[in-house]
């Protein structure tokens, strides 16, 4: 009896050492967001294209989104442009731009130049759509299935390979339950 | 001398700090108003900066958030509500003290269960020591004989 209590300390540095081995490779800049489960907050905001145009979160409704913030401010979102622009037009994904605390002029010359995969553009510079989504950082990219329910957000640039392991996946399951 | 340029070189190196604060101004009609606000902003955590409050934070979303906080509280909101309403946004992520619920409350009860623990060791310990003590030393009688023989200083049981 006594012996096996001598163990003990070899154990609880065991689990120990399991926990902490759990969190390595974890990026703790990666939240999960509030928001998965819940449909897209409402919201009331113009067309970058057509400024006289009000949108609202029924735009989402009838088939899987994705949704993609973005701004000319933010570099990453130039990294993953051509990505989304390959996803528009080879995939056929239908994606909607929410372009966060820019200038319109300066985001209209931006897909002129680098193309325009969104099917559909929210202008949306005082960041309020932003904030109700809870996007702390551009690119955030969002799942949203046809009923206009958040499933899915990845922070970060999109590129083939998070399309592949983690994007695509969702789509085509959110897809199948129409 | 030396020491002079200690501290010189200590203030250098927190200089950037102390000017760090946000630049925003909010107008409180009372002291008290005030007071609560900082207390709020600083019990909320920056979703960017991660290891910073609202309070201190200079990202653009903790001035967000702080504005939102701010224009809650103007139309009478009650922390609560600012709170909750910034956890439906970022998630539980942003409160600093996190809430006592199922997924928390190993959280909150490790420390209690950590000094139970210790106590229930030092008391096993001082149980124990107790227990031992008491009378019998586990020595036959021959041994205590000799014992005491040695005590005693005659020598004669020394080389045996």
């Amino acid at each position: 009896m006594k012996r096996l209590l001598l163990f003990i300390p070899v154990v609880l540095a065991v689990a120990l050492g399991v926990v902490l081995f759990a969190g390595i490779g974890k990026d703790p800049n990666k939240l999960e967001s509030a928001l998965i489960g819940k449909p897209v907050p409402e919201f009331q905001l113009p067309d970058l294209h057509d400024e006289g145009r009000e949108l609202n979160r029924e735009l989402f409704r009838g088939q899987v989104s994705l949704l993609n913030v973005w701004g000319t401010w933010c570099p990453a979102c130039r990294d993953e442009h051509d990505d989304l622009v390959w996803l528009a037009e080879e995939k056929g994904i239908r994606i909607v731009g929410l372009n966060y605390k820019d200038n319109r002029d300066d985001a209209l010359v931006w897909l002129d130049r680098l193309g325009d995969p969104y099917q559909v553009s929210i202008y949306d510079p005082r960041g309020r759509l932003g904030f109700d989504l809870g996007v702390y950082g551009a690119p955030e990219t969002y799942v949203i299935d046809a009923e206009g329910i958040v499933r899915h957000r990845h922070v970060g640039v999109v590129n083939e390979k998070v399309w592949e392991q983690d994007i695509e996946p969702l789509v085509k399951r959110y897809r199948e339950n129409i | 001398m030396t020491r002079s340029v200690l501290i010189a070189l200590l203030l250098f190196a927190y200089g950037p700090f102390l000017t760090a604060e946000p630049s925003d101004v909010y107008d409180f009609d009372t002291r008290a108003e005030e007071q609560r606000f900082h207390d709020l902003i600083s019990e909320l955590r920056c979703p960017k900066c991660q290891n910073q409050n609202i309070a201190d934070s200079n990202a653009p979303i903790s001035k967000d958030m702080r504005e939102e906080a701010y224009q809650m509280m103007s139309s009478g909101a009650s922390n609560d509500e600012i709170v909750g309403a910034l956890v439906d946004r970022f998630g539980e992520f942003v409160r600093y003290k996190p809430q006592v619920e199922s997924r928390t409350l190993l959280l909150w009860a490790t420390p209690v269960i950590a000094v139970v623990i210790g106590l229930l060791v030092v008391a096993g310990i001082v149980i124990r020591s107790r227990r031992d003590n008491q009378g019998d030393s586990g020595l036959s009688a021959e041994e205590r004989e000799r014992a005491s023989r040695i005590l005693d200083g005659d020598g004669s049981d020394r080389t045996s």
